[in-house]
């Protein structure tokens, strides 16, 4: 498998409510070990994923929201929000995790992994990855 | 590279066909499946987000929702399964709209 | 074409795992290749062989089975998935001390790395979901 492919995760769905969010945060965990070049996009209420200050004691559920904060280390960098769906739903970047990556190529220097982009630039970006992932 | 994207939920229960429509660029095309079949029907209120674009309905959906083809908006291709796999292989990728 | 199918919704709730089914019997009748339908989410319910439905219904499991066992498809159910809600094989039944197993015929339960794999093989991913 030496094949490297543009891998694009592509998540529309809120956490918790449904369990679509947790499990395809998973996929990319797992799928970090392929060593393939990932994207994350967050669309519509994919957003709500990376809100801050998630806190899920009083519904008994497993808070994974930290989880967005170890992607950096598992080498996915590339994180693409969707300024629309930021907006149509009252937020911005203040509202979201700060999600950084080392670039062990700049002497390990913290850069930011959250690219905020508008609909029609993403639309590029979806336009040249090779395999689209949905959940 | 050309992208075949995938709507499977009525237009009135979800906005997956306002972004999906947002996000065709051109070369891409679109199927409806499902409960995404409701879009291409003349007279309803989403038939004007899709008119103009490359868009085909699975024909067993709409039969089995009792939509004639007659009341399809007007440039709506209708495939069958076959069709549908013809339209993942001319296209270079799928995007499901969940 | 060489194919993977994901399949995240369980049988009869929603259409999900029919039209996964009547795509993936077309390609093949078509000649393409099917290199694997992962079935994740929900969709590991596909993968009971428990099931009864009434007499004038389709049965979603076994036209799987009976596809698999036709055109030797690799069916692969999410071990992750699959252990949250309850579809053993006799490797899950041994490894997690259960009473019991219901895994169909033609299905394998393994790792999220089989998805990535067919990512990575395929010619094209088709998602079939909620």
């Amino acid at each position: 498998m030496s094949e490297t492919k543009k891998f694009m995760y592509v998540n529309r769905r809120a956490p918790y409510g449904t369990i679509y969010a947790w499990e395809s945060l998973e996929v990319v965990l797992i799928g970090a070990a392929f060593e393939q070049d990932v994207s994350l996009a967050f669309i519509d209420d994919g957003v709500y994923q990376l809100v801050k200050g998630q806190d899920t004691a009083g519904v008994g559920m497993k808070n994974f929201s930290p989880t967005y904060a170890a992607l950096g280390d598992y080498e996915v960098t590339k994180i693409y929000v969707e300024k629309e769906s930021l907006e149509e739903r009252g937020l911005t970047l203040d509202d979201l995790q700060h999600l950084v990556w080392e670039d062990e190529d700049d002497d390990w220097a913290e850069k930011d992994s959250i690219r905020l982009v508008s609909r029609a630039e993403l639309a590029e970006v979806f336009s040249g990855q090779d395999v689209m992932f949905n959940f | 590279m050309s992208i075949l994207h995938l709507v499977n939920k009525s237009p009135y229960e979800r906005d997956s066909l306002d972004t999906a429509a947002d996000y065709m660029v051109d070369g891409d095309a679109m199927l409806l499946i499902e409960d995404g079949v409701y879009a291409a029907m003349s007279g309803g209120k989403a038939a004007s987000k899709i008119s103009g674009m490359k868009v085909s309905v699975l024909g067993p959906d709409l039969a089995a929702r009792g939509i004639s083809e007659e009341k399809l908006v007007d440039g709506v291709t209708v495939v069958d399964y076959a069709g549908f796999v013809d339209l993942v292989e001319s296209n270079d990728k799928v995007q499901s709209w969940l | 074409m060489k194919l993977t199918i994901q399949v995240n919704e369980g049988p009869y709730q929603h259409q999900a795992s029919d039209s996964a089914y009547f795509f993936t019997k077309a390609a093949l009748e078509k000649g393409h290749e099917i290199f694997r339908v992962f079935f994740y989410h929900d969709g590991v319910n596909n993968g009971t062989r428990l099931t009864t439905p009434p007499q004038d219904d389709r049965n979603v499991v076994s036209r799987w089975s009976e596809l698999a066992a036709e055109h030797d498809l690799d069916l692969v159910i999410c071990v992750a998935a699959a252990q949250r809600r309850g579809i053993v094989d006799d490797g899950e039944a041994e490894r997690n001390k259960k009473d019991a197993t219901n895994i169909a015929p033609g299905f394998r339960i393994s790792g999220l790395g089989q998805l990535v794999e067919g990512g990575i093989q395929s010619d094209r991913l088709v998602v079939f979901g909620d």
